[in-house]
This record gives C-alpha cells, sequence and structure tokens, in this order.
C-alpha cells in the first residue's frame, strides 16, 4: 500500500470527484435540465422535478457533507495522517 | 396584552439577552477577537454559521420571491445551500489547516505576494461593504414597522446593540450572540409555518404539507395551485423557470460559487478547533440553514393559497368558477390583515372595474383564450399588487394566530439582520486591521496595539455602515449581485487554485483574480451604471440586455469565475513556477496532521 502524499492525494480527490458527480446531478440534473422530465413522476403531491429543486437537493447536500467528513476521516487514518 | 407591548417585552428580552452574552465573552486576545480562540465546539460554530449567513433578505424576502417566482425560486434554495457543499469540500479544511487569521492572509501567503493579498482585501471590502447596506437598512425597516419608530432611530438602536457584542466580544462575542439569534429567528420561522400547514393540509410538518392534499379534498395543493394560477393567466407554479433554463443553471451556479467564495462565511472555519471540525461544522451548519430552507417553499406556496383563498375563497377551496361575479370577495368585506397592510403601501387595491370586487390575476398573460375570460368576465386589469417582502411578515396575521407569535416573527428579523451584519462587520474590520494595518504598515504593532487597532476598526466600520444605512446611495437594491459576483469571480478561485494546483503562481492568480473582477463588473455595470450611476449604463457596447446567452447580470459571477480560471492557469502557464517552499506550504495544507491553533503571525 502506497502510504506516500499523493496518494493520499489521490485518495482525497476520487471522494470530491464522486461527491461533485452527486452533488452535480440532484441539483443541475435533476433540479434543472431534467426536470420537466421527471415532474411526470409523482411523489405524493410533489411533482418530482420540482421537489428536486426546492426540497430533495438541499437535504442530499446535508448527507454530502457528513458522508464527506465521515469518509475524509477513514482515508486520514488510513495514511496515518489524522489529528492527534 | 396588546400587540405593540408584546412585541415591545419579546424584542426587548432577546436585546438582553444579546447583551448579556456580550458581557460574558468579552475578547481579551487577537486570537479571541478574530477566531474566537479557535475553540468552538463544530455544532455551535455551525448554528452561528447558519444565522451569520442567513440574513434579513433570507428571512423576510426569499419566500415571497419564491412564491412570485414559483419552480424558478429553487434556483435560490439550491443556490445558497449547495454552496456550503463546496465549502465543506473545497476551502474549509485546508483554510483550516493553513491556521491565519484571515482570508486575504492565506491569498497573500500562498501567493507570496503582498499585492495579491492586497486584491483580495479589496475585493473584501467591496463584496462585505455592499452586502452590509442592505443589512443595515434592513435593521430600519424591521424597527420602524414592528416598534412604531423611525428608521433612523432604529438604525441607531441596531448599531448600538451590534457595537456593544462586537466590539468588545470580536468574534468570541458575535459567534455565542449568533447562536441565541439562530435559535430566535428559527423559532420565528417555523412555528407560524406549522400553523398554516396545519390550517391548509392538515399536515403539521411544512416540508410534507407542501407535498399534501388540501384539507377537505382530493387532490394535492401543488396541483390546486397550479390549476388555479394558470385560470388566473400566471405559468403554472411548479413549472415556470427563471428566465431561460441556461439561465436558471448560470444563476444557480452563481450563487454555489459566491456562497462558497463570501468572507464572512468563510471566516467562521477559523474558529473550529481542528481539520475534522471545520469538515464536520459545515455540514452542522447546511442543517441548520436548510431547516429554514426547506420550509421557506412551504410558505412560498401556502402563502400564494392563502392569498388567492382570502381574495376567491370557493375557487380554491372548493372548485367554484373564478371568472363568476360573486367568487371574487367584495372589498367592504376584505379581511382585518389586509386593511392594517394597506396602510403601509406594501398592498394596494385599486378598482379598476368598478364593480367593488377584488380581481387579482395577471393582465399580461400571453394566453388568448384565458385572456378572452378575462374581457368576458369584464375584468378591466388586475386590481391587487402585494409586495413580496410581506409574504413572510404577514404570514401570522393571514393565519389569525396569537400576538406573541407576531412579536416573535419582528425578533427574528431583527436576530437575522443584526447576525449578518456582525458577521459582515468582523471581516471588514479584521481585513482592515490585520491584512493591511499590521501586514502591509506596521507589521511590528505589538499584540495590544492589534487589539485596539481591531476594535477601533470595528466601530469606524459600524459608523460607516450605519451612515450608509441612513442613506442608503441608489445602487443599494443591485449591489447584492456585485457582492456574489465579487466573491464568486475573484475570492473564490484564488482560494481554490491556492489549495488544488501546487504550480499556480503569484502572476497567474493576480491575472486571474483582476480578469475574473474586470469581466464581472463590466457585465454588472453594463447593466446598472458604471460604479451604480444612473445614466451610465451602457449596453450598446456590450449588444443589449442580458446579451451573452441571455444571462442576466445576478447571474454572471459564475462566467466571471470560469475566465478567472482560464486567464490564471494561462499566465501560469508562460511565468515560472511559485518557489519550492510554497509548493511545500500547499502539501503541508492539504494533510490535516499538525493543525494547530490560529495564529495570526506572518
Amino acid at each position: 500500500m502506497d502510504k506516500s502524499a499523493s496518494a493520499y492525494w489521490s485518495a482525497t480527490l476520487g471522494l470530491l470527484t464522486k461527491i461533485l458527480i452527486v452533488w452535480f446531478l440532484v441539483s443541475f440534473g435533476a433540479g434543472i435540465l431534467f426536470a420537466d422530465m421527471l415532474n411526470g413522476i409523482h411523489l405524493g403531491g410533489y411533482p418530482l422535478g420540482f421537489w428536486f429543486a426546492q426540497q430533495g437537493s438541499m437535504y442530499i447536500f446535508v448527507v454530502l457533507i457528513f458522508w464527506y467528513g465521515k469518509k475524509m476521516g477513514e482515508i486520514d487514518r488510513e495514511f496515518d495522517v489524522h489529528e492527534e | 396584552m396588546d400587540l405593540q407591548t408584546t412585541i415591545y417585552l419579546v424584542v426587548g428580552a432577546t436585546f438582553a439577552l444579546y447583551i448579556g452574552i456580550a458581557i460574558w465573552a468579552r475578547a481579551g486576545s487577537t486570537s479571541e477577537f478574530y477566531a474566537a480562540g479557535g475553540q468552538v465546539p463544530p455544532v455551535m460554530n455551525g448554528m452561528a454559521t447558519a444565522a451569520d449567513w442567513m440574513s434579513a433578505a433570507s428571512f423576510i424576502s426569499m419566500a415571497g420571491l419564491i412564491s412570485n417566482m414559483g419552480y424558478g425560486g429553487g434556483l435560490f434554495l439550491m443556490g445558497w445551500t449547495g454552496g456550503y457543499v463546496l465549502l465543506a469540500m473545497l476551502l474549509a479544511p485546508y483554510l483550516r489547516k493553513f491556521g491565519k487569521f484571515t482570508v486575504p492572509q492565506f491569498i497573500g501567503d500562498r501567493f507570496y505576494s503582498k499585492s495579491a493579498s492586497t486584491v483580495a482585501v479589496l475585493c473584501l471590502l467591496v463584496a462585505s461593504l455592499t452586502y452590509i447596506i442592505g443589512q443595515m437598512t434592513g435593521v430600519g425597516v424591521a424597527f420602524s414597522r414592528f416598534l412604531g419608530v423611525s428608521s433612523e432611530i432604529g438604525i441607531y438602536v441596531g448599531m448600538g446593540i451590534v457595537f456593544m457584542y462586537a466590539v468588545f466580544g470580536g468574534m468570541k462575542g458575535i459567534t455565542y450572540t449568533q447562536v441565541a439569534q439562530y435559535i430566535v429567528l428559527i423559532l420565528a420561522y417555523i412555528i407560524p409555518a406549522i400553523f398554516i400547514s396545519i390550517q391548509l393540509t392538515g399536515n403539521p410538518i411544512p416540508q410534507l404539507g407542501l407535498g399534501s392534499n388540501l384539507i377537505g379534498q382530493d387532490i394535492s395543493m401543488l396541483s390546486k395551485l397550479d390549476s388555479v394560477v394558470t385560470d388566473l393567466g400566471f405559468g403554472k407554479y411548479t413549472t415556470t423557470t427563471a428566465g431561460s433554463t441556461l439561465n436558471m443553471f448560470v444563476y444557480t451556479m452563481s450563487l454555489m460559487i459566491g456562497t462558497a467564495g463570501l468572507p464572512h462565511v468563510i471566516m467562521r472555519f477559523f474558529t473550529v478547533p481542528s481539520v475534522a471540525a471545520a469538515r464536520s461544522s459545515a455540514g452542522w451548519a447546511l442543517v441548520f440553514i436548510a431547516i429554514l430552507y426547506t420550509t421557506a417553499p412551504a410558505v412560498a406556496a401556502m402563502a400564494k393559497t392563502n392569498l388567492i383563498r382570502t381574495i376567491t375563497p370557493g375557487v380554491v377551496m372548493q372548485s367554484a368558477d373564478p371568472y363568476a361575479a360573486d367568487s371574487q370577495i367584495q372589498y367592504e368585506q376584505r379581511p382585518d390583515w389586509m386593511k392594517r397592510w394597506e396602510k403601509t403601501g406594501l398592498l394596494k387595491f385599486e378598482d379598476k372595474n368598478g364593480d367593488g370586487r377584488i380581481q387579482y390575476y395577471n393582465d399580461k398573460t400571453k394566453n388568448a383564450d384565458t385572456a378572452k375570460k378575462f374581457e368576458a368576465a369584464g375584468w378591466k386589469g388586475n386590481e391587487l399588487s402585494v409586495n413580496a417582502d410581506i409574504i413572510v411578515l404577514a404570514n401570522p396575521e393571514i393565519a389569525l394566530l396569537p400576538n406573541w407569535v407576531i412579536a416573535l416573527v419582528a425578533a427574528g428579523g431583527l436576530a437575522a439582520a443584526l447576525s449578518t451584519a456582525a458577521g459582515l462587520l468582523m471581516a471588514i474590520s479584521s481585513a482592515i486591521s490585520h491584512d493591511l494595518v499590521k501586514g502591509v504598515f506596521a507589521p511590528d504593532i505589538s499584540e495590544k496595539g492589534e487589539l485596539m487597532t481591531g476594535k477601533i476598526a470595528m466601530a469606524v466600520s459600524i459608523v460607516v455602515a450605519g451612515y450608509l444605512g441612513l442613506n442608503p446611495p441608489g445602487f443599494a437594491a443591485g449591489t447584492v449581485a456585485l457582492a456574489f459576483g465579487i466573491a464568486a469571480s475573484s475570492l473564490f478561485p484564488a482560494i481554490m487554485m491556492g489549495i488544488f494546483s501546487k504550480k499556480m503562481n503569484k502572476e497567474g492568480a493576480i491575472a486571474g483574480m483582476l480578469a475574473g473582477l474586470f469581466i464581472t463588473l463590466f457585465y454588472v455595470f453594463a447593466h446598472k451604471g458604471l460604479f451604480f450611476i444612473k445614466g451610465t449604463d451602457y449596453l450598446p457596447v456590450i449588444g443589449g440586455a442580458n446579451s451573452f446567452f441571455g444571462i442576466t447580470p445576478e447571474a454572471f459571477g459564475a462566467i466571471g469565475a470560469l475566465v478567472n480560471f482560464a486567464v490564471a492557469f494561462a499566465v501560469d502557464k508562460v511565468t515560472k513556477e511559485p518557489p519550492e517552499h510554497i509548493q511545500a506550504m500547499v502539501e503541508a495544507v492539504r494533510i490535516p496532521r499538525g493543525s494547530k491553533a490560529v495564529d495570526g503571525a506572518h
């Protein structure tokens, strides 16, 4: 296992890329670009595209940040660069 | 107890609380003054960040805007929350590891250049000052409407309160007051929303109520709203976009990048104890922000429903014909809250066809069939105009809630405006005392001297902000676009490249910041006038309004950021690499281990 600084950095960037893809898909994708298409589907009384733009994207953002914090903690420990 | 006394009591109690916290949290060192000693727990810091971020605009105006815009209003919701994802992953942990007090200091050190940090100070001052004018005006408006004093006295009182806890407590005082202010403002927002959601849908959770059926009907509130507003000639509530899809896309992106680049928000992450805490703190901030932001669309749609229900009761709650004469209420029988808001001029009625009834509809509809129906009904134009800002403020009155709820909303609006003003003042005064005085003019200043300079800079900033609030330059309304544009096009890309590109050098960063700033200013000024002076706009030069692919000036920050990145990398390619020790510094910033308490050493 490569424990170098560059391996740590590429692990970090890998995580960032994954999160940014989800971040983009739920807001710009589902909330804007594909909103019309998704509006055909309903979530309770919500058209789905509208729900993503005014509710869903925000819930997912919150989950993304905590997930990022947790995963980064794991990466930090794996490469032995965590605090304390 | 009458309404006015209740308001005095509730607002007075919250002010006493803020001042009590100020006395308890006096700052004794520069570290406490600039970064609250770097020891604020993440949950608490998240709450303070949320209060710092949610201004009078979020609290008072946002739901009203969404109410008018419908689906397109989602751009504010996504833009102002999505930025925290960028902030949490791309900036906050690394800036915390860097361990200094201010954003210009990071830019100055990373790009080994006083000029870079001076450009950053300039961007920070313009962005923060334009932002604060609106807050001070908001404080004045809230005071005058709720406490029956003039807007001037309101601003003086507001200045006095902020002075007490900001000057003596610095970041420490501000942080703990903001925690209290968050609790006040979130209760003030949620409680009326819960009552209204129960009244309309029977569901006490507004986020679920928005997706529920109207009470006693077999149709969801949103589909009912869609069909009712379409009958009245407005665009369908759940699908009307803000301009083109491209504009909505770019606008959302600009708000996200701008949010992540606003210095008074970034600064909050210097106050937590560790890198891991900076990561989770951004998450907590977004949790506390999302509580209000996911409630706002419910407030917006329910307020719209309630407004139309007030005017045409049978159309919303049963299925009466909206064009039948007796569907609209008679002006003489309008409810009391409408009478109260008419006095403020924010709600106006004009009986254009002289039938004594209120017709509220879109008389500029492009749908010929609907227009024919309006004509057949004998309507002569829209008769009711409603200012978007009253949506949140009038909410408790529309729902006939008790006086203490109305008083709480007043206290909440003030808490939102004061907490944001204090955070901005902190960003301004630290840029002046730490980056300009200590960084450029008097590097040998003692800690005690710097603390004093910081307090004086803060006091002067309060007076300047108060003056601008009392005499708002004619351009106040257009300037939020500028604040976000600058944060998005200059600060965000510079910080990001400083962390993610080891080879980015000072020439590239400075050229990028200036190019991003210039192109954004050029486009904004083309629409709003050179430095917002009326009559100096130059739309023909750029080929008419929104000429760049139909993008509005408010949405241009993302384009500015792209230009910044492109120019920076182009210049970086043809100039020499940053020195070895800077590249080593970037390596060190990327790794959490070894994070220490923030200090200001240059």
